[in-house]
């Protein structure tokens, strides 16, 4: 078990440094965008003398590594500052959403990773039949549309008839059944999108091992072709599998502005695209830091996982 | 000479100019508006779903720029003074105004209004709420407004402001809707408050997604607010808005895509609203920049454009043919009669010989931020500008940061402005020799002496010679093309009754639809 834990430490480490690049690569690329917030929050009605009060009264002045260190410490205590836009603390307008966006993931997870896995061993299993060939063109199609595209399909089948609303209102109080009501839509349309890729990474894991010898061996010995798929290819195509899934699921928290704008969905795409809008830099270094924290964090349990799936890694010393 | 303006006046006089002004450009409102005479229903939620609305959106007055912040704002907020749907003002927290010399102006506050909070408005709030538009540190949008404004006192229960120089139209400013009059505190507003002594109390606010109000119960006017709750959503996407509308999520949205009107209105699920106001589409001509410093070769393009087409293929017909004009058909002054340009190659040419030139190249920098449409708009300018020797080179730039890269930094482009419902706040603004908006950077001599004149004229046959010769001489000498005024094109529901006339000063009814309308 030290091991294990070593290796986790070492990781963790690891995607610290990556995450303290990533901030340093954050706050360079947002003093790259043309114009500034002073700019950007008067619009059309900046004129100089306005502008110069207004980066005057948002610290705009100060010199960028100045700017770089209070936030960065800020953020290493938890804080990330106020809007330079509404002056609302950044914490409180990231939480709402924040949740928005993790439950929306969980629930297109939680409906896209059983389907893709059970799709994907019987594709396996009974690869190269009917059912293999409708599930590879239909999943294929599914991802080969635009995503805003299935989105207004889904609407026209689904939301027009009145079965499910096209727009997602959530309110505090609302009941789990009612969010998972509302939310439909949305989780159908983002489990269609990252189905093909999960499934297909199943079927030809499993496919790939079904040619080895051992395979060859249960199979004499007399073994039913379900538990050869699930006893013995399975277990050893756990670690690609588990990369794909870690891979859609940082997508799913990342990268569906598209939907969210769709089904109008408060979540953290559309802060961060009108952040960017705005140059409200502070809000959109929060979100940048929180999607990059997703993605090392999701791939370091990815790393993890894959290792402790197979035993030869760990003992590699 | 003493001038008495009572709200009561303007606006009987103002009728009268409304409906000139509308039957001269042949406006005339279909059946559909018409549709509610009885007396309003009260109650129900009324659901307004906006192709507006940002998460950086704020409750500070100097900072509105979006229709969702407009509405919202009008939602909790009065003002000194309030446009009517004629195009008048009428007293709102301002009971009555008067002056006697154009200088210095008198308004006198109307008793018993209250904020949200139960404090009384008072004279303090008013001269608190104005002066956080004005000053060296203020940030407001409408800073330059008040450059003219000396003083704003107090004189037992009126506010007195005292300008540097005589202005007879100095009330219509105050109607603007950043002034919202909002509780003081030691002389400052706080710019983080929601509080009001508007129409409905904020419930809860998330900038960007939603905002909920309930009906003030305290409210003064007795004939408005008709709903119980107004719910106000922002639906960037135009497909999701219409969607909202057909399955019933939603009563009222805005900017209806000209190309889905029809399939909207054969679903019959829905009222669309078309009102033709003085919101105009606009390319600025940066005047000190060649080749556009020759007067010749702006009318050159202004002759090289198919307005008409325009009004057809970019509106879908929502709109009216404009004559560069920046005064539109619902002003007082407006100058129906001043001489058409329509698309003449012909004419085109002769004017581009005038500027010994065969040909001329020029670059046209757009994106859709500008308008909607601003970037078709531009290639059917291009392609009816080839046929009289001007090649319009065509530049699509990024919607993010066009007002910043693009407006008022390359020679040129495309803007838009929504009317001033006073002649002198729109030459103010864009047409004054070193104006902050002033995008073609012009600048007429006459044109800036008639401006002032005009400004303290109080003869109305005088001051229409002189707005008349103003609008002329920035038509013809100018150095914007106006080929358009847009409509403003709204939908509701079928069960959301309007009062018969729907102002066209601003986008759905002057911002005012949730005090001013209500389910039939």
């Amino acid at each position: 078990m030290g091991a294990v834990l070593i290796m986790v430490a070492q990781r963790l480490a690891l995607g610290l440094l990556t995450l303290f690049v990533v901030s340093v690569v954050i706050f360079s690329a947002t003093e790259l965008l043309p114009g500034d917030l002073a700019s950007a929050l008067l619009g059309q009605s900046a004129t100089p003398e306005t502008l110069a009060a207004l980066r005057a009264q948002l610290g705009l002045n100060d010199p960028a590594p100045v700017r770089y260190w209070n936030w960065a410490t800020g953020v290493l205590q938890g804080d990330f500052g106020t809007s330079l836009a509404t002056r609302r603390p950044i914490a409180d307008m990231l939480s709402a959403r924040l949740g928005n966006t993790i439950f929306l993931a969980l629930y297109a997870a939680a409906i896209a990773v059983p389907l893709s896995l059970i799709l994907g061993v019987l594709a396996a299993l009974w690869r190269n039949s009917i059912f293999d060939r409708v599930a590879n063109a239909g999943a294929l199609s599914a991802i080969s549309f635009p995503e805003f595209f299935l989105a207004y399909i889904l609407i026209f089948l689904l939301a027009q008839s009145g079965v499910f609303p096209s727009m997602v209102r959530l309110s505090p109080a609302m009941s789990l059944g009612d969010k998972l009501y509302v939310t439909f839509l949305p989780a159908l349309t983002l489990t269609l999108v990252v189905t093909a890729h999960m499934m297909r990474m199943t079927r030809a894991a499993i496919i790939n091992l079904l040619a080895q010898p051992y395979i060859e061996m249960a199979r004499l010995k007399g073994v039913s072709p379900l538990r050869i798929v699930l006893r013995h290819a399975l277990p050893n195509a756990l670690a690609p599998i588990i990369n794909v899934i870690a891979i859609n699921l940082a997508y799913l928290i990342t990268g569906v502005v598209v939907v969210e704008v769709v089904f109008v969905y408060p979540g953290l795409g559309q802060l961060m695209v009108d952040s960017v809008a705005k140059r409200d830099i502070a809000v959109v270094q929060a979100i940048a830091l929180i999607f990059a924290s997703a993605y090392v964090l999701l791939n370091l349990t990815a790393d993890v996982l894959s290792t402790l799936t197979n035993p030869r890694l760990m003992r590699r010393k | 000479m003493t001038k008495n303006i009572t709200s009561q006046r303007v606006t009987r006089r103002g009728l009268l100019q409304g409906a000139t002004a509308l039957g001269a450009a042949g406006l005339i409102l279909p059946a559909s508006y018409r549709s509610a005479k009885a007396a309003p229903n009260q109650g129900g939620t009324f659901r307004i779903g906006l192709g507006h609305g940002n998460s950086t959106d704020s409750y500070d007055p100097g900072l509105w720029d979006n229709l969702y912040a407009q509405v919202f704002a009008a939602s909790r907020h009065n003002q000194l003074i309030e446009v009517d749907a004629d195009g008048q003002l009428i007293g709102e927290i301002a009971e009555s105004w008067e002056t006697d010399d154009g200088r210095t102006w008198v308004f006198r506050m109307r008793q018993g209004v209250t904020f949200h909070s139960g404090k009384d408005v008072t004279v303090d709030d008013v001269i608190a709420s104005l002066n956080h538009h004005r000053g060296d540190d203020a940030t407001s949008a409408i800073k330059q407004f008040f450059d003219p404004v000396t003083e704003i006192r107090a004189d037992g229960q009126n506010v007195v402001i005292a300008l540097d120089a005589a202005n007879a139209d100095f009330p219509y400013l105050m109607s603007d809707y950043h002034l919202a009059i909002m509780p003081g505190n030691d002389g400052r507003i706080d710019p983080s408050s929601s509080d009001g002594c508007g129409p409905y109390i904020v419930e809860s606010y998330e900038p960007g997604v939603q905002a909920t109000l309930n009906r003030n119960p305290d409210y003064w006017k007795p004939d408005r607010a008709h709903f119980d709750r107004v719910e106000i959503l922002a639906i960037l996407d135009s497909a999701a808005r219409l969607n909202a509308l057909m399955t019933g999520q939603v009563d009222l949205i805005d900017q209806i895509d000209p190309a889905t009107i029809g399939m909207l209105e054969a679903r019959g699920v829905a009222n669309i609203l078309s009102i033709p106001g003085n919101a105009q589409y606009i390319f600025p001509m940066d005047s000190r920049a060649a080749p556009f410093s020759d007067n010749n070769v702006r009318l050159a393009l202004k002759y090289a454009i198919d307005r008409q087409q325009m009004v057809d293929t970019i509106l879908g017909g929502h709109g009216a043919v404009a004559n560069d004009n920046p005064i539109g058909p619902a002003n007082r002054f407006f100058y129906a009669e001043l001489e058409a340009k329509s698309f003449d190659p012909d004419r085109a040419r002769f004017h581009l010989r005038e500027a010994g030139m065969d040909s001329v190249t020029v670059d046209l920098h757009v994106a859709d931020a500008a308008f909607t449409g601003a970037v078709d708009a531009g290639a059917l300018f291009a392609e009816t500008a080839a046929q009289c020797g001007i090649n319009i080179n065509l530049v699509r730039e990024p919607n993010d940061g066009y007002w910043d890269n693009v407006w008022m930094q390359k020679p040129f482009c495309a803007s838009y402005t929504g009317g001033r419902a006073v002649e002198d706040h729109m030459f103010t603004t864009f047409y004054a020799t070193g104006a902050a908006w002033n995008d073609s950077f012009w600048s007429h001599e006459r044109f800036d002496a008639l401006l002032v004149k005009a400004r303290s004229e109080v003869n109305e046959d005088m001051r229409r010679e002189m707005y008349q010769e103003m609008q002329r001489i920035v038509s013809f000498e100018g150095s914007v093309i106006i080929p358009m005024y847009n409509n403003y094109v709204m939908a509701t529901a079928t069960n959301v009754a309007t009062p018969e006339q729907i102002s066209a000063n601003w986008n759905l009814d002057g911002f005012r639809c949730v005090e001013r309308w209500w389910f039939a």
